[in-house]
């Protein structure tokens, strides 16, 4: 019986986010919208921004490569040139709103609308700007290989955790150009000191450590951000996503694991935030103060980074590709062969 | 790649035909037609009924007219139906009738692809006139089977499909289960199954297809599931005694019973094998197709045929799946409950008390087994990793906050990410002993577990303290150090354990020792390295004796006095 209210409980709460994504779509205005472009099957990516001109070139060519055949992208009152980038691009279109992030749950709101109207039937990536999705055999297989896949057996969502990438010595050594694969300079990681829980209530898993918890939150690990993501969803009208990538509804979206011993095939969202455009960010959030829990990972980063922090340590571990995540067990082939 | 103009009409016809069953990737279908008409055998091509006609047309002109090309008729093929068999049947009536010269005639798909140039395969087939390539086994001897039924794929009734009645057709299953009804398999017929694909001599075709009780087993078989694996597999028995039980066509099937796709990075792997043709090929493995169906799989020095190294990589694949990584504890694999066999990556020692009763203990330990032996990775104040490092394998913090936050995932990602290397580490009352945690070693065949009960005395013993200020401290720590043991006591515990009494170690230290060390390096002996030097405990038995003068139980190390 009880299990019987709690999925009654999810659903409200499911339709509650789909109402309140709808409503929360009054603040989006289109830019340019060139989804009449979307062909039958192609696979979308969605995304909110602000500032990041500097690192939109290799972001969209990074997934341009890997197949992605539309880009539906909300600007949250860039004034950097990004907007008017973003405009340029064939395969982009752009709402724009003024309206606050943190309100709008993060830009999940404005996101979850813009799926649910655009996105159902297609497999939809949800990624931010500093984020690169790796997955088994990326490097000699588009992504709808991985889509059609995973279509065959019968699986609607890919979990791809977020790692955090990190340079050696100081962020501000090694300036960031426009266009420059972020991992040529970000191109080391945290390879095994990840905790991870589950949550009984979405089924999902609950994952952090690497080098934000190792570095910035040492004495207070509950408060480290999750890692666990589920960035590649088969979508359709009825899901929703809660909170960031991290959670969906219904629940079973969330369950990417295997809890039989197995493993299922899964990726990583390689996180390239620490470059030296996290100083002038981290200053510019704190002040607008739209960020997660009070914006205090940015505070963190603030003080530890002004100080020079040396995010390496000796046994940190250099990026090669995605056999070596595979073999470190970071993400895993499943039987995907 | 694909060019519209039809391949020139070669001299001769080849004694082999070709049937093609195609309902997607035309192109591709396209691409294979003309591989084997530039090679002078003849192909018919069986297009799907449920493809439209705008794309049937498209294929139609993109090959052009070719005097060996002919296309069958159409029937609607759904995934382990009769009108599989049934356009094969058709296609290769029309294909005998138009081609009588004909020794050998291919089953293929669009999205097969052949291994080796045409020409290989027929002069191959050529020097094997008369002999049937089709897998064909009896079903009693089948444990291969992925996806369910076996022997009842012959005697059940499937009135319902299987792709859109899943309800209906494991309920008619199972009501045929409970009633109990059978099918009579006609006489003299013997199930036989195998591979879809196969390639057959005329005769052997002719024979099944001119069949005189043809129409009674077509009723019987359009009745069965998945009569394409099953229909020319049982009547090639009746009409032939030169079967070879193996198809020409590499197939490997994943846990669903689904062939797995083959990509281009499968290429080198795919050059390895052993057959004539493989499936399935990714409609978009452009490398693919452009090495195998090009003069370049002609002119490229062939490798070895290894097919168990294509077997080997499947196997691997599924095993993955299957098993997962044992000790891995991540974000697609999260055992609920852990085989005691896998929950940790690889073994592990836990000493407890060795370090109070050695003198430079971890030193020592280091020396005799070559590892590097760690002092309290669960002390109070932080991770003792070996040779006090603030970081270790794997990034791992040695902040105790950070490890107490979860300290399983602390073991098990040590484990993990020293994997080849055997990691020792001391455990004792003091630490920040969890249940969750002596629970999980105790249960976990790979932890190694020594204790020398009433170790944590020691310490108290040789400082200087007043006994008035540790009693409730000994109490406690006794309490914590009993409950370990308790979990290793239990009837759920597998790890390789030993407990000592402190006592009961002293009679033989040296024995003792020496059993523990083998436990880590087998062939170490204590004559080589020298044991560690005892501390003295010459008054313990007159401490302990204080101690229960002051009040603590009785039962404190009563055997040690």
């Amino acid at each position: 019986m009880s299990g019987f209210r709690t999925k009654l409980r999810l659903r409200a709460r499911r339709q509650a986010k789909l109402m309140r994504a709808l409503r929360k779509s009054l603040e989006l205005r289109a830019r340019v919208n060139r989804t009449d472009n979307i062909r039958p099957g192609s696979i979308l990516a969605f995304t909110t921004l602000r500032n990041e001109l500097v690192r939109l070139p290799y972001f969209l060519d990074y997934y341009r490569a890997q197949g992605v055949g539309h880009f539906l992208m909300v600007d949250n009152a860039s004034d950097d040139g990004t907007t008017e980038y973003l405009e340029a691009q064939k395969d982009v279109s752009l709402w724009v709103t003024g309206a606050s992030y943190k309100a709008s749950s993060f830009g999940v709101d404005w996101l979850n609308h813009l799926q649910w109207r655009y996105g159902a039937g297609h497999w939809t990536l949800v990624v931010d700007v500093d984020e690169f999705l790796v997955y088994p055999f990326c490097d000699t297989r588009p992504l709808h290989a991985l889509t059609g896949w995973l279509e065959s057996q019968g699986r609607r969502s890919f979990s791809a955790m977020l790692l955090d990438m990190y340079p050696k010595g100081p962020v501000t050594a090694q300036p960031y150009r426009s266009g420059q694969n972020p991992f040529e300079i970000a191109r080391w990681f945290d390879a095994c000191n990840y905790s991870v829980k589950r949550n009984m209530l979405m089924q999902n898993l609950w994952i952090q450590g690497g080098v934000r918890q190792r570095v910035f939150q040492p004495d207070t690990p509950e408060q480290a951000p999750a890692l666990n993501k589920t960035p590649l969803v088969y979508w359709s009208r009825k899901y929703a996503y809660v909170s960031s990538t991290h959670m969906l509804l219904p629940r079973g979206l969330n369950k990417v694991y295997d809890e039989r011993g197995g493993e299922h095939a899964s990726g990583v969202l390689l996180h390239a935030k620490f470059l030296d455009t996290i100083i002038g960010k981290a200053r510019e959030e704190l002040q607008r103060g739209e960020h997660y829990a009070g914006s205090r990972e940015y505070a963190a980063y603030d003080k530890g980074l002004q100080q020079d922090a040396d995010l390496w340590c000796s046994y940190s571990t250099e990026y090669i590709n995605w056999r070596q995540l595979e073999i470190l067990g970071l993400m895993s082939k499943g039987d995907w062969a | 790649m694909t060019t519209s103009a039809p391949a020139p009409a070669p001299q001769q016809t080849a004694p082999l035909g070709v049937i093609m069953l195609c309902h997607t990737a035309l192109h591709r279908a396209a691409q294979l037609a003309r591989f084997w008409l530039q090679a002078g055998c003849p192909v018919i091509i069986h297009v799907d009924r449920a493809v439209s006609d705008a794309d049937m047309r498209a294929l139609q002109s993109d090959l052009g007219a070719h005097p060996l090309l002919q296309f069958s008729k159409r029937f609607r093929c759904e995934w382990g139906s009769w009108p599989i068999v049934a356009a094969t049947q058709a296609a290769a009536e029309e294909l005998l009738a138009t081609h009588p010269g004909l020794d050998h005639v291919l089953l293929t798909s669009g999205a097969c692809l052949p291994l080796r140039p045409a020409d290989e395969l027929i002069s191959w087939l050529q020097s094997h006139k008369g002999i049937d390539f089709i897998e064909s086994v009896a079903i009693s001897h089948i444990p291969w089977i992925k996806g369910g039924l076996s022997e009842e794929r012959f005697t059940l009734h499937f009135p319902f499909s299987w792709i859109r009645q899943r309800w209906l057709f494991d309920q008619s299953v199972e009501l045929q289960r409970r009633w109990g009804i059978r099918r009579e398999v006609p006489r003299p017929l013997q199930p036989h199954m195998g591979s879809q694909w196969w390639c057959l001599s005329r005769e052997s075709l002719r024979a099944i297809l001119h069949h005189p009780r043809r129409a009674r087993y077509e009723r019987y078989f359009k009745r069965t599931w998945i009569p394409d694996e099953s229909y020319f597999q049982t009547l090639v028995r009746m009409v032939s005694d030169r079967i070879e039980s193996h198809s020409l066509t590499l197939v490997k099937f994943d846990r669903n019973g689904r062939p797995n796709l083959f990509y281009d990075d499968h290429l080198q792997l795919l050059r390895r094998s052993d057959r004539f043709l493989a499936r399935k090929i990714w409609p978009e493995a452009e490398k693919l197709y452009d090495f195998f169906l090009t003069e370049k799989v002609a002119k490229t020095p062939p490798l070895p045929a290894e097919p168990r190294k294509i077997d080997r990589y499947f196997e691997q694949a599924a095993r993955q799946r299957q098993e997962g990584r044992a000790g891995l504890y991540m974000q697609s694999r999260f055992p609920h409950d852990p085989d005691s066999r896998t929950k940790s990556a690889g073994p592990y020692s836990v000493l407890c008390g060795f370090g109070h009763l050695y003198r430079n203990w971890e030193f020592w330990l280091t020396q005799a087994t070559g590892l590097r032996a760690h002092g309290h990775l669960f002390a109070p104040e932080k991770v003792e990793f070996h040779g006090g490092a603030r970081t270790y394998h794997g990034a791992i913090s040695n902040s105790a906050r950070l490890r107490d936050y979860n300290q399983r995932m602390f073991l098990t990602n040590l484990l993990w990410a020293t994997r080849g290397e055997r990691q020792c580490f001391a455990y004792s009352s003091r630490d920040n002993m969890t249940a969750e945690l002596n629970w999980f070693m105790a249960t976990d065949r790979n932890a190694h577990i020594a204790v020398i009960s009433g170790g944590f005395l020691l310490p108290l013993f040789f400082g200087d303290y007043k006994v008035d200020d540790i009693l409730g401290h000994i109490g406690w720590l006794q309490r914590r150090e009993q409950d370990f043991i308790n979990a290793l006591h239990s009837k759920w515990a597998v790890a390789n354990i030993r407990v000592w009494t402190l006592a009961e170690y002293m009679t033989e230290p040296s024995q003792n020792l020496a059993t523990v060390l083998q436990d880590i390096v087998p062939d170490a002996t204590l004559a080589d390295i020298g044991a560690p030097e005892i501390r003295a405990l010459d008054r313990l038995d007159a401490y302990i004796a204080g101690l229960r003068n002051q009040g603590l139980p009785a039962a404190l190390l009563n055997d040690y006095i």
